[in-house]
């Protein structure tokens, strides 16, 4: 599954004409992530919480038997409000060799963007730090900051691995 | 036909990997004194499998080494060759070398061909040897009775005698018949007979010449054993790629909780219906149940495949070092998830050289201590509750508290004031600890306590010293069986459930406000006159708790290897078995949890790890008190 994901990945790299970009609403601000990396999309549900992980990550819950952490970036990088209602959506990602869901506001499209079409991230003015972005594009006359989540996921501040595992993973 | 051979290549060498580990386990076994041809006879066919696999592919090393092995192989079971220790070492060492052939060409490395070629120069002087002294032999014998070329025409005669004339010239259709019958079953006692008799009349030399003729004749019926054997092994195992056996696991599971939920919606239905529902439901449950456990059993093996490395290890190092060691194996059958079988092997190998190099003394010095001259090492597996154990036992000199002190000393180790032995023998674990002349130090490993007790931890397990000056020591192991179902008992804090691992629960009490006293500021619970240290688990969990007071809630009881204490949860939700799901596999390891499960519903239950719970007691209380 995740073997395909990457070869997927790699050849959507390779060919700059065929970006897929899901793209998400996290408070006002509208986002898009490379769609080779989406697992499913599926509603909020009551997680399970972990004791004394930061407020950020939610819990776990069950993925088909597997126990997947939850992330609320909302709550990380500060955008909106992070309340939980019935079109709260979790983004269950593949990166990393892991399963991570994510929780935004709402899931809007799947955007197909040339490279020519992103342009470079911005170094201020984003809740993301720069190094977790891999531009901007503008679609339907809407701004959308294209967020490089496998840098994100792995990140060292968002914390979700073991140091070690993570480069295990890697 | 172009047949893209590489995508049978790791097939071959899962099965040549498995037919040297056979041949060494076959090789260690043999009783010189008496030697068994059937054990013989499975070596011999082990190195012809592994040579018939090398031609196909192209592995020319493996098959040059192989082929002259299984020459030597051949003569040993016909029973021209006498097998001795000497051999037999050769015959371990040519294991060892086809093994790094198989490694090389499994990584695609280049071979060592001084090595490849010393070890085939070897064998090929040990089977002139024995071609020289075969041919003495005839000459000798041949001497005084007959010329030796009329002793070699007398047994060529003799199986063409017997090939072509015997059934025939023997005349009777029946008889030819029943010849037929016995070549199946025991043609060589057939042969002999017949071979005898006939040489009988007309050599004197018959019984030099019977006994070649006996195995040379028995060659056709073996061989056909031979083929016959790995045809049943093949029809009853199949190699499965543990991937494919992981997502049944999965999805079994989710059966189960679909099962459940499937379960909880028949118990609404009410009418006619509902009692046939009902029946089917309870049907669908227990079959789930069984197809979850053989499912289950399919990951487990049986901890012999670790242990059966380990006489070979003995007999080398005690060999080395001049030791006298009795290797004791108990347990083997001990079933353990098949991930944690590769990753013990490193650990396990690295204790038992450890008892063998520091723990068994020399013979002299034994016999000094009034022990026996043998040493004894026991390698030992059972099932305790949801963990196994693995005992590496010896009765050598124990650890010495002195030596570990003053080695802590000069690496600067912090050590408390007055430790206790299990301070002290922890103190091995430490990094960096092991120096050439330290007590735990196997030379030239380059690998130190701290490496396996840091490889023992990431399987989630820990290891136990115990030792006593001059009786032995005993290092024990305990791992979770990850995979296996773990018996649990649910508890609720602030409508969270968490389970806890039945093994630690002692009981669970409702205490009365008397039996809690406040020392210290923790509190403490007297039971039958003793007192245990009480753990709140919404303080662990950061949880809203229904009742924050003792003694409204339930207080488990439970006991760590270290440690016994209660814990103080809302309510008990009931016993249940839970699947350990990895918390690292997605996230990562949590302080206080062995893990997850999913509960009938489908929502994420937490196992609790008491062992590392109880090192957030507070025992100085205790200690007041008593």
């Amino acid at each position: 599954m995740s073997q395909t994901t990457d070869v997927a990945s790699k050849h959507a790299i390779a060919d700059p004409e065929m970006n897929e970009f899901l793209s998400f609403v996290l408070g006002t601000e509208h986002y898009a992530l490379d769609i080779m990396k989406v697992k499913e999309i599926r509603g909020y549900e009551t997680v399970t919480k972990i004791a004394n992980a930061p407020p950020y990550i939610k819990g776990v819950l069950n993925l088909r038997g597997d126990v997947v952490p939850i992330v609320d970036l909302r709550i990380k990088f500060n955008i909106g409000e992070a309340s939980y209602n019935e079109f709260t959506i979790v983004i269950m990602l593949n990166v990393l060799g892991r399963i991570v869901g994510i929780v935004v506001d709402a899931v809007s499209d799947v955007v197909t963007l040339k490279h020519s079409d992103i342009m470079p991230p911005p170094e201020f003015g984003v809740a993301f730090n720069s190094k977790y972005l891999r531009g901007l594009a503008t679609v339907e006359e809407r701004m959308l900051i294209l967020v490089n989540i496998e840098a994100l996921i792995g990140s060292d501040e968002l914390g979700l691995f073991d140091a070690r595992t993570a480069t295990e993973q890697g | 036909m172009n047949i893209d051979m590489s995508q049978f290549h790791q097939v071959f060498f899962d099965e040549s990997q498995e037919h040297l580990d056979d041949m060494e386990q076959l090789l260690m076994a043999i009783d010189l004194s008496q030697v068994d041809a059937e054990q013989l006879n499975s070596i011999f066919r082990a190195a012809h499998s592994i040579k018939g696999g090398s031609g196909v592919f192209g592995f020319d090393a493996l098959g040059k080494v192989t082929h002259v092995m299984e020459s030597l192989l051949d003569l040993a079971r016909k029973n021209l060759l006498k097998l001795d220790v000497e051999l037999v070492d050769e015959f371990l060492t040519t294991v060892d070398v086809l093994k790094n052939i198989l490694q090389a060409y499994q990584s695609a490395s280049p071979q060592d061909d001084i090595l490849i070629n010393t070890t085939k120069a070897k064998l090929e002087s040990l089977l002139d040897k024995h071609d020289s002294i075969l041919q003495e032999q005839e000459e000798s014998q041949g001497f005084g009775l007959f010329e030796t070329s009329a002793s070699s025409k007398q047994t060529d005669e003799a199986f063409g005698f017997f090939e072509q004339d015997a059934l025939e010239s023997d005349g009777t259709q029946a008889a030819a018949d029943n010849s037929f019958g016995f070549f199946d079953d025991t043609p060589a006692k057939a042969n002999t007979n017949a071979g005898a008799s006939i040489l009988a009349t007309t050599n004197p030399a018959a019984e030099s010449a019977q006994k070649p003729l006996t195995s040379a004749e028995r060659r056709p019926a073996r061989t056909t054993a031979a083929a016959a054997n790995p045809a049943a092994t093949e029809s009853t195992t199949i190699r499965v790629d543990t991937g494919k056996v992981d997502n049944l696991v999965n999805l079994v599971g989710e059966l189960v909780i679909t099962q459940s939920m499937l379960s909880l919606v028949g118990a609404q239905i009410e009418g006619v219906m509902a009692e046939k529902l009902q029946s089917a439901l309870i049907e669908l449950d227990r079959n789930t149940r069984e197809i979850q456990d053989a499912v289950m059993s399919i990951r487990m093996l049986p901890i012999s495949f670790v242990f059966n490395r380990f006489p070979r290890l003995v007999r080398d190092l005690s060999a080395t070092l001049g030791k006298e060691i009795e290797l004791v194996i108990e347990g083997g059958n001990t079933e353990i998830d098949k991930s944690l079988i590769e990753k013990l092997a490193d650990p396990l190998t690295h204790l038992v050289r450890n008892s063998i190099d520091h723990g068994v003394e020399l013979p002299e010095k034994r016999v000094m201590a009034g022990k026996g001259r043998c040493g004894k090492v026991t390698l030992r597996a059972q099932h305790r509750g949801g963990n196994i154990q693995i005992s590496i036992i010896d009765d050598g000199a124990g650890l010495n508290r002195e030596r570990i002190l003053q080695k802590a000393r000069e690496n600067q180790i912090t050590v408390s004031e007055n430790p206790s032995d299990q301070e002290i023998w922890q103190l091995i674990f430490a990094p960096g600890f092991s120096t050439a002349d330290a007590v735990t130090d196997v030379s030239g490993r380059g690998v130190g306590m701290d490496v396996v007790k840091r490889n023992i931890a990431n399987l989630g397990g820990s290891v136990e010293i115990e030792s006593q000056q001059g009786k032995g020591a005993s290092f024990h192991i305990v791992l979770p069986l990850t995979l296996a179902i773990l018996d649990g008992m649910g508890v609720s804090v602030g409508g969270n459930v968490f389970i806890i691992p039945l093994v630690n629960i002692i009981e669970s009490i409702q205490a009365k406000p008397a039996q809690i006293k406040t020392v210290q500021g923790s509190a403490l619970l007297n039971v039958r006159d003793e007192y245990w240290p009480l753990l709140n688990l919404y303080q662990v969990t950061g949880l809203e708790p229904e009742f924050k007071q003792p003694e409204q809630g339930i207080i488990v009881l439970v006991e760590s290897n270290q440690n016994r204490f209660g814990l103080v949860v809302d309510a008990l939700e009931g016993q249940q078995q839970a699947v350990i799901k990895s918390l690292e596999k997605h996230y990562k390891k949590v302080t206080g949890l062995a893990g997850a499960t999913i509960m009938g519903d489908g929502s994420v239950a937490l196992i609790l790890d008491i062992e590392s719970l109880s090192r957030l007691v507070k025992k100085d209380a205790i200690k007041e008190l008593s």
